[in-house]
């Protein structure tokens, strides 16, 4: 059975959707990366789905649906390079995807990543090290 | 029953042609076109008049030998309706021929026949008339959807205005036509210069309704899907009025008065500032004082 390859990239998973999304294989991915998200104590998540260019509200919705499951785990998913058809397709249906962080594309969606966990990474050191400096 | 309207025409058509002229001249009053195209139109005018009335039935237009008539009205109120005439005056071409053409007919006919004759002229001559007067408004009609057409595609500029910052400055109503195209441009260029700021100025925009603003917030959603951020600007104090009392909820887009205030914030979010010369280059000093005061050390 086919599946959506995810890649481990330092803290961070790389999924790169390039075939047609069909509900199963949706239901798949969220399996797969709620798995390895755990597993790898991931702190981020890229999709790139540059190469999708068809979505409907199922696809629209999974897309939610992963960016929820990854803040419960505890990373943070940005949605790069989507298609500006696709774009409209899901503003028309009334999907805007709110809670889910966007990018052009992998590169710049990997910095987003580094800025928002760098800053809260320092921001727990900086608690870490208040009560030791009040010493 | 023959007309004999062809056979005064051929025989009388210098005539004709002259005293046309004049009373053409006359009707019209202000000059758009020259006397030379005028006269070889009236001329070409008599010829496909001639023709058409020797064959055909007087009274029906559709029949062939009246289609080099047709094709030479169609062209002439072509002409002129781009030259400026008014519809009546364009139709003034055909109908200031009945004056000439009745003043021979009498002359050259017993009086019931000049009746007969004077009748069915008329009823070509009419036809002609409301043929101009049709052919000229579909012109104009053609003009008007290409000026349309024109305007819907000037309307919605995108440009680039520095390195990732895009801006739309919006002029007229926005509908939902308008929206699809802008949104459309915008996001197609925003892939083409991968662009992480669009600023869409309204300043051309008249109102705001609740309509228009679940609009631009629709661009604004589907820029934000792409990884763009947008800002708004050009709001009109009138306009923050409006959108207050009615309501409506901008969200977490950011709104600037003007565009000047929206291109700096695009230029901090993007990470980049623009400085004076002189300061430039006061801070350049500062450092390299800087560093010789490291290298001594």
């Amino acid at each position: 059975m086919e599946r959506i390859p995810i890649l481990r990239m330092g803290k961070y998973l790389l999924v790169t959707i390039q075939v047609d999304m069909h509900d199963r294989l949706a239901m798949q991915l969220q399996e797969d990366l709620t798995t390895r998200i755990a597993k790898e104590q991931s702190r981020g998540v890229l999709i790139d789905i540059s190469a999708l260019d068809i979505v409907d509200s199922f696809i629209g919705r999974m897309l939610a649906d992963i960016a929820g499951m990854s803040r419960v785990l505890d990373a943070q998913t940005v949605v790069v390079g989507m298609q500006p058809a696709v774009a409209i397709t899901l503003v028309e249906l009334g999907l805007s995807l709110h809670g889910v962080r966007t990018a052009l594309d992998v590169e710049r969606g990997m910095k987003l990543l580094e800025e928002s966990i760098g800053e809260a990474t320092r921001a727990g050191a900086d608690e870490g090290d208040g009560p030791g400096d009040e010493r | 029953m023959p007309t004999r309207l062809s056979e005064i025409i051929r025989k009388h058509q210098q005539t004709l042609l002259s005293e046309w002229i004049a009373e053409l001249k006359n009707a019209l009053g202000r000059k758009l076109i020259k006397d030379a195209e005028l006269e070889q139109q009236c001329s070409a005018f008599l010829k496909a008049l001639e023709q058409g009335a020797s064959h055909g039935e007087a009274a029906s237009l559709d029949n062939a030998a009246w289609s080099e008539m047709k094709e030479l009205l169609n062209n002439v109120s072509r002409s002129r309706g781009l030259a400026g005439y008014s519809p009546s005056e364009t139709a003034m071409f055909v109908f200031s021929f009945k004056r000439p053409l009745f003043s021979r007919l009498r002359k050259d006919l017993s009086a019931a026949e000049a009746a007969e004759e004077q009748w069915n002229a008329t009823l070509v001559l009419d036809q002609l008339g409301l043929l101009t007067t049709e052919t000229y408004q579909r012109t104009r009609e053609e003009l008007i959807t290409r000026q349309q057409q024109d305007m819907l595609e000037l309307s919605t500029p995108v440009v680039k205005l520095w390195d990732g910052v895009l801006a739309l400055p919006m002029i007229g109503t926005l509908d939902s036509a308008r929206t699809q195209v802008v949104m459309e441009t915008l996001l197609q260029r925003i892939v083409e210069t991968g662009s992480a700021v669009a600023i869409l100025d309204i300043t051309g925009v008249p109102t705001v309704d609740t309509l228009v603003a679940q609009h631009l917030l629709k661009t604004i959603a589907a820029a934000r899907l792409m990884g763009a951020d947008c800002i708004i600007s050009g709001i009109r104090p009138q306009i923050a009025q409006t959108i207050v009392h009615l309501g409506v909820d901008l969200g977490t887009v950011t709104t600037k008065a003007s565009l000047a205030d929206a291109f700096a914030l695009a230029l901090q979010r993007t990470g980049q500032t623009v400085i004076r010369v002189g300061q430039a280059r006061k801070m350049k000093e500062k450092d390299g004082e800087a560093k010789d005061r490291k290298e001594r050390e």
